[in-house]
């Protein structure tokens, strides 16, 4: 079933076993995830026609969990965006916020639960893709430690970064789905096994915060915008009123994230993104003149703007000359960013900001102009470097009745402190 | 921009030295559009006139902005690193007939591609 606000690339429903933890739900699909007989876009025209002959693994437990699933949900091409509006397939708008954009680049996923249009729903996310529209459609999304969640199947953006995780409107939902898709797979050896940390985890979503201690990093909060921040502060005294306490804490190298986020994506896409090439699958680039002529056309015309600024940019960053400057110092950012969060979380059991330091924009803004499209990811881009895991929850609304997101913050493989602190909220 | 620094930020990215690249550069993110035209190449991805005017353009906001990087110290990082193996046994894996299935065009059961020269 089609939306009015675009939100399903595809809409071929997949059945389920017949019944299981997920029996009579459904779960609508980020289409940069495979499923096996049913045509999977990446958002780009270059996949227009693309069906994948195999299952992601996290589709495979989907299925075997008894879930529907009514359709493959619209995004930014490869991932890459902030809005939901680089996909081929035109932009969703956002449900809970008419005229603005559902963030993204999971944006369809987010906007089908807000809009009731599926129960739950799959996102990936490399520097914010879970997390964002989450905030900006008013519902909650988790970002998993890297290795708790199978990227087999997964259409690689930045692979050192990404995980698929769950959206659904309440924290206990999206701990079930979390439950369904988490653990060890064969097929993807970043996978960890950690000693049982993270299973039962729809169980921890008991909303209790007594004696729970939050750090909230100045850095993360001084940048964003005056209404966002006011509702944040609202959202911490709510969870001081039952029982919570918080401190402030600082993390100096976040102030290098997105920068150094950009560095490796990017750098890291532009390797992934070479097997698009129209021989093996994807538009061909004809057989005229030699090999890269022939590639070099197939890309043309399958990539759209901002997939192509991207892998030019993550080429360059890597061509010689150029790999110390900026890909070695990213990677230094990385480390530095990681040790930060180690550091703060020694001292608290979450860490609290805002999701977006912005509401959510009109559509058709940020378009043009790519670097405040990427300053946007400030807040949710140290966690995919620092490998963490992370919720965000409804926080509030502006006065403007814009969704406001909270992002808390945990250890790795923490997933179950973030769902019992965020399970307070929502 | 002058010529001569146009030929100079071209035979960068060209990239026979790199430590006079990364030197020479000093901060200046700019790049010129037969840079755009090299790494365009690099990354096999044609591009119009009007595309190099605009990525020329953007590029110089992003690169001034990646340029911060340089403000970052260097930080000693021991990656907790395990090796994942497997018994190298064969396993099931796609038809010769699916694995074909998404290719724009194959002859007697191979992808067919453009000439290798």
């Amino acid at each position: 079933m089609a939306t009015e606000y675009n939100g399903y690339i595809t809409t071929e429903s997949i059945a389920g076993a017949d019944d299981g933890p997920l029996g009579g739900k459904t779960v609508a699909v980020k289409d940069n995830i495979s499923t096996e007989g049913v045509r999977t876009t990446c958002g780009s025209a270059m996949l227009d026609d693309y069906v994948p002959p195999y299952d992601a693994t996290v589709v495979e437990r989907l299925k075997a969990a008894g879930a529907t699933i009514p359709g493959k949900t619209n995004m930014d091409e490869f991932g890459m965006g902030t809005t939901t509006e680089t996909s081929a397939y035109g932009p969703t708008e956002n449900p809970a916020a008419p005229g603005h954009v559902p963030g993204g680049s999971s944006g369809g996923s987010a906007a089908v639960v807000a809009a009731g249009d599926a129960d739950m729903a799959l996102g990936t996310d490399t520097g914010g893709s879970i997390r964002c529209p989450a905030a900006f459609c008013g519902v909650v999304g988790i970002k998993p430690t890297y290795g708790l969640v199978s990227r087999y199947g997964l259409v690689a953006y930045a692979n050192s970064l990404e995980q698929i995780g769950p959206i659904a409107p309440s924290v206990e939902e999206a701990a079930e789905l979390l439950d369904v898709i988490a653990g060890p797979d064969d097929h993807d050896a970043t996978t960890r096994d950690n000693d049982g940390a993270t299973e039962g985890l729809a169980d921890a979503a008991d909303g209790d915060v007594d004696g729970l201690s939050i750090g909230v990093p100045t850095e993360l909060v001084e940048g964003a915008d005056e209404a966002v921040v006011e509702t944040f502060w609202d959202a911490i005294d709510e969870l001081e009123a039952q029982g919570a306490s918080y401190h402030e804490v600082d993390l100096p190298s976040v102030e290098h994230a997105v920068e150094a986020y950009y560095v490796i994506a990017m750098s890291e896409a532009s390797s992934n993104l070479a097997r698009f090439d129209g021989v093996r699958y994807g538009q061909s680039g004809g057989y005229e003149g030699n090999w890269n002529e022939s590639f070099a056309n197939a890309r043309e015309q399958g990539f759209g703007e901002e997939v192509k600024r991207r892998v030019l940019l993550g080429t360059y960053a890597l061509s010689a000359g150029y790999h110390d400057k900026y890909y070695k110092k990213a990677q230094d950012a990385r480390a530095w960013v990681k040790q930060d969060f180690d550091a703060a979380l020694a001292d608290a059991d979450v860490l609290a900001s805002p999701t977006m330091p912005v509401p959510p924009m009109e559509m058709g803004e940020s378009l043009a102009d790519p670097l405040t499209m990427y300053l946007a990811d400030a807040n949710t881009t140290p966690v995919n470097l620092a490998n963490l895991p992370a919720i965000s929850v409804p926080a509030g609304e502006t006065d403007d009745g814009l969704p406001v997101g909270l992002q808390l913050v945990g250890p790795a493989f923490g997933e179950k402190q973030l769902i019992r602190a965020g399970s307070a909220l929502a | 921009m002058s010529d001569g620094e146009t030929d100079d930020d071209a035979d960068d990215a060209t990239g026979a030295d790199g430590s006079d690249a990364a030197a020479a550069d000093g901060g200046a993110a700019a790049v010129d559009p037969e840079e755009v035209r090299h790494v365009a190449d690099l990354a096999r991805i044609d591009l119009d006139d009007d595309e190099v005017e605009r990525f020329t353009e953007r590029f110089a906001d992003v690169l001034a902005y990646f340029e911060t990087l340089e403000e970052v110290p260097e930080v000693e990082s021991e990656a907790d690193l395990t090796n994942v193996m497997r018994p190298d046994e064969v396993r099931d894996s796609l038809s010769q007939d699916e694995a074909l299935a998404n290719a724009p065009e194959t002859e007697d059961g191979y992808f067919k591609g453009p000439k290798v020269s």
